[in-house]
């Protein structure tokens, strides 16, 4: 084995810190997926999914009413609303259903907070013929059931995680219990570019397809890149991959919204980067909300995507370096955003893409008229309906 | 050879694991005592972790009991203090990496030296991830202890070469806690290790009664025993030393 090449490192973060058990699983998977990342075939198949399947391009849509009535910059928001499955969830998912499949795996196993991921993880078992199972905090069983439904619907199994905080980082840890116990057939679909090598690196790699279309899209639409990408950050995969193809060009600022929940100088947040401090946890080394003896916090936020104590290694890096700047959005802020874009643009997003929106309302006012600003739509909205409803004071429910 | 590797030289190890502060610290500490008293060689004491996923159930649910009873890593510097008032038998932490590197790892190891803490074992640790704890450990004679799994195919030359105190043997897939049955085929795993080093292994991961430590001991050089351990703990509470002192003796008449 060699040590000497520190192996999935973005800065000082990353690695692999997962029990001795998953080692060689997670060393098949790197040489497969090392293998078919080059392979003509592969990529053919995951591009016609892509295409096909999923709906892909995701269209580049001009805001111009938002852009009118904020006054600033030029708007654009990358629909990733329009996928399959309704979130950028269902890029990572093929990918990794696909490789499982050609590494002969015939199961796979989930983690998933709001259900999204779940969801496609449990579609794209469907659509391979792979046995499905999704763990899911017991807490989120009940504010996402209508996604429970969904998930058994396309014939997976959901396996409620009453242990701990009964959320998402729960939901994780028994996903990786469940994988200790069973490696042969089953492959751990990670639904974030977080956890052990070569987890960061595979998801990104499948969402670096929102920012590669965006560059074409723009260039199309106005000749020259943005001046700023927006996205939301829990684990952070759908911000990696809107990023992922401006790393290069520093005139093109890359900012990451976190949810800060009722507030980054309370508890009750899930701010990460800041309000966390570096830590080791679920297969890497990042940053963690956690207290002073290392003990993982329990975090807050209204969005259960974003409901997530830590941060990919990647994001970390590019916050240690200054290259992307991560902002906190209050509960408050991202639900003004949802009813915002319902109102202005005719588009419910996602809470968790609420939290970008919301960034960019600030932002966008102060910019000059000839400036440019990509926000990411991770995902649709129709799912938080009812509890922003009941934000509001009205009792809906599903 | 370190205190941890005197131990096997004359004896199969008996290995038991405790969770320190489940229920509370003053029940560990006469649980450690008891331990001690009726036959244990090496005593792993647990400091809890918010989110243990080497962890079955019974040692999750201990671990989040030990933590909402106010449990701390210094608190536990303080417990292993003044059990080291009343007994000099090995003691090893075994705990997760982000406890150890948050507390800040070179300043919880000399604290473990100060107290008398022998070795480290850190699931979520394994041999790629190593150094930046090997290198304090080694500096200051403190045993990290490596594991090696069922699936550690190809690696296990490269670990057991490399290992201090005794190696842990995971007998299973999955996580920690009692099974019925034991499947792998240890006798080979154990050859393998043979063939490349003289440290001791001793066996854990779903041992729970004297027949099957007894099993194992004989496989290996000692048997680990912990979910076991910490129900009786879970059913009887403060009044728990005397049953895990009789538990203990047991499986040490066992080996």
């Amino acid at each position: 084995m060699d040590r000497s090449k520190k192996r999935g490192r973005f800065g000082i973060h990353g690695g692999q810190y997962i029990p001795e058990t998953l080692m060689n699983a997670v060393i098949e998977l790197e040489k497969a997926y090392d293998h078919y990342k080059n392979d003509p075939e592969f990529n053919r198949e995951l591009s016609t999914l892509f295409n096909e399947y999923a709906g892909r391009p995701s269209r580049l849509y001009f805001a111009k009413r938002m852009t009118e009535d904020l006054g600033g910059a030029k708007i654009y928001l990358k629909r990733e609303d329009f996928n399959h499955t309704g979130a950028h969830k269902i890029n990572n998912v093929l990918g990794q259903a696909l490789l499982a499949k050609k590494m002969g795996k015939t199961r796979l196993i989930a983690e998933t907070g709001a259900g999204q991921h779940g969801v496609a993880t449990a579609t794209a078992a469907a659509l391979m013929d792979m046995e499905c199972v999704v763990f899911m905090g017991e807490e989120d069983t009940k504010r996402q059931a209508l996604n429970v439904y969904r998930m058994k619907l396309l014939g997976s199994e959901v396996v409620p995680v009453k242990t701990g905080t009964a959320t998402l980082k729960d939901a994780v840890s028994e996903a990786m219990r469940e994988w200790t116990s069973r490696i042969a057939d089953t492959h751990y679909c990670l639904g974030s570019v977080m956890g052990p090598h070569p987890f960061p690196t595979i998801v990104r790699d499948f969402q670096a397809v929102i920012s590669k279309e965006i560059r074409t899209q723009i260039m199309e639409k106005e000749g020259r890149l943005p001046d700023a990408v927006i996205a939301c950050v829990g684990g952070g995969s759908n911000a990696i991959g809107s990023f992922y193809h401006f790393i290069e060009d520093e005139g093109v600022a890359l900012i990451g919204c976190e949810a800060a929940g009722r507030g980054i100088d309370t508890f009750e947040t899930a701010a990460t980067i800041n309000t966390g401090r570096l830590g080791i946890f679920h297969g890497m080394k990042s940053y963690f909300c956690q207290d002073e003896y290392g003990q993982i916090a329990p975090v807050y936020s209204i969005s259960a995507g974003l409901d997530y104590p830590g941060v990919g290694p990647e994001h970390a890096n590019l916050h240690d370096t200054g290259r992307a700047e991560y902002v906190p959005v209050t509960d408050e802020e991202a639900v003004e955003a949802f009813e915002y874009l319902a109102k202005t643009e005719g588009i419910i997003p996602a809470i968790e893409s609420a939290h970008a929106i919301a960034h960019a309302m600030k932002l966008a006012p102060g910019l000059d008229r000839n400036k440019i600003i990509v926000i990411t739509v991770s995902g649709r909205g129709d799912k938080d309906c009812a509890a922003i409803a009941r934000y509001r004071g009205e009792e809906i429910y599903e | 050879m370190s205190r941890i590797g005197e131990v096997f030289k004359n004896t199969k190890a008996f290995i038991p694991f405790i969770t320190c502060g489940d229920p509370d610290l003053a029940t560990t500490k006469k649980c450690v005592l008891e331990m001690a008293e009726n036959g244990a060689d090496i005593i792993e004491l647990g400091i809890p972790f918010s989110d243990p996923t080497a962890e079955g159930p019974v040692i999750q649910e201990a671990n989040l009991r030990a933590l909402s009873g106010g449990v701390t890593t210094d608190k536990i510097f303080d417990l292993v203090r003044d059990i080291r008032k009343e007994t000099d038998i090995p003691l090893v932490f075994m705990t997760y990496a982000n406890v150890v590197f948050s507390y800040g790892t070179e300043k919880f190891l000399s604290i473990c030296k100060d107290i008398g803490v022998d070795g480290l074992i850190l699931p979520d640790l394994p041999f790629e991830e190593k150094e930046e704890f090997y290198i304090p450990c080694k500096k200051l004679n403190i045993d990290l202890i490596s594991l090696i799994a069922p699936t550690s195919e190809g690696r296990i030359a490269d670990i057991a070469r490399e290992a201090e105190g005794f190696l842990y043997i995971v007998s299973s897939l999955g996580v920690t806690g009692m099974r019925s049955n034991i499947s792998t085929d240890l006798d080979a795993m154990v050859k393998l290790v043979r063939k490349n080093t003289d440290i001791p292994c001793a066996i854990g991961f779903g041992i729970s009664n004297p027949q099957q430590a007894s099993k194992m001991a004989q496989i290996s050089d000692g048997a680990i025993i912990g979910s076991a351990i910490v129900k009786i703990i879970a059913e009887h509470g403060t009044a728990s030393p005397k049953y895990v002192g009789e538990f203990v003796k047991s499986i040490k008449e066992a080996l």
